[in-house]
């Protein structure tokens, strides 16, 4: 049982993780999105006026105890599928994320970033708040994530989510070499 | 329980997520420093076995347990996959998540995202209420 709590590599977990799309559409008819589970918390909890959460959200009901089952699976490792060693990671990523201030690299997260210490400063505003609006708003507004649009969409030949992918790692690799490492050393360091 | 199924392919899905190691920050700097293939492979394969089942899918004329006719979702076209994904891209890269990491993130026990989580479901929201007023 050894195997289990390594971390598993990327040409097992990715066929795995592309299984989910024959696998929903067979068992439900379902495409794979993980974003728009975002929308039918809004439409359930907060839809206020806005049309755009006016819907029959309890048909997508699904998806929420969909996004459940990940939250539960990643306690399920948590508590007996870690082997609790540090990611395995370039040493030239970990030399320029100390540069920047980052010095715990024990976990799957920086945990001197993601604690509860940063949930009201400079750092949770920016790491939390910001990253989670521009998460939220920028995969609406895209109208899928990395589940719905690279994965689900590129696989089924959709060119619109083509574009969609291009773009989210153009950003990503814009905030991460031109803008992020000069935030880290202000707010860090 | 009609949901139940959905319930255990989420459970297992997160598992994957977390052993693969995709929900780590440090996994989505090294990717978009271009200092690792984990990533690229991961959603390389799952991109090419999706294409798989899906093709087989069509070729065989699958069905739905219940029997249905299996129908996928058209995804046009609109400047927001453009604008939309940049804005996302800069959060993913800044959270080290996308959507279903999220969830994964908190179960694996940085419980602190729940703020982030929140946040993500507040920038959805504003999203909603100002559509009309953004470029489609």
């Amino acid at each position: 049982m050894n195997i289990l709590k390594e971390p598993w590599p990327w040409y097992v977990a990715g066929p795995l993780i592309g299984l989910a799309v024959p696998l929903l559409l067979i068992i439900g008819n379902k495409a794979l999105g993980i974003s728009s589970s975002l929308r039918h918390i809004c439409a359930a909890c907060i839809p206020g006026k806005i049309p755009f959460f006016h819907y029959d959200w309890k048909k997508e009901s699904w998806n929420l105890v969909f996004v459940g089952g990940i939250m539960l699976g990643a306690i399920v490792t948590l508590l007996f599928l870690q082997n609790g060693e540090p990611v395995k990671l370039n040493p030239s990523t970990i030399a320029a994320l100390q540069a920047a201030g980052v010095q715990e690299f024990d976990e799957l997260m920086p945990g001197d970033i993601f604690n509860w210490g940063n949930a009201f400063n400079a750092t949770g505003l920016i790491f939390f708040v910001a990253g989670g609006f521009m998460v939220g708003f920028g995969t609406r507004y895209a109208n899928g994530c990395t589940s719905g649009h690279a994965i689900m969409g590129i696989s089924t030949l959709q060119w619109p989510s083509m574009v969609a992918t291009v773009c989210f790692m153009a950003g990503g690799f814009a905030m991460t070499n031109l803008i992020l490492p000069h935030l880290m050393k202000w707010l860090l360091l | 329980m009609k949901n139940l199924k959905f319930l255990l392919v989420g459970m297992v899905f997160g598992i994957i997520l977390v052993k693969s190691e995709v929900i780590s920050w440090f996994r989505i700097q090294e990717m978009f420093r271009l200092e690792s293939f984990h990533m690229y492979g991961v959603i390389g394969s799952a991109i090419a076995t999706a294409m798989i089942g899906v093709l087989l899918i069509r070729r065989l004329k699958l069905r739905t347990l219940s029997g249905e006719e299996i129908v996928i979702p058209k995804k046009p076209f609109t400047k927001g996959n453009v604008i939309g994904g940049l804005i996302f891209g800069l959060g993913w890269a800044i959270t080290g998540a996308c959507p279903g990491p999220l969830f994964a993130q908190i179960g694996s026990g940085f419980t602190v995202v729940i703020i982030t989580l929140l946040s993500a479901i507040a920038g959805t929201w504003v999203y909603g209420r100002f559509r009309e007023k953004l470029p489609h």
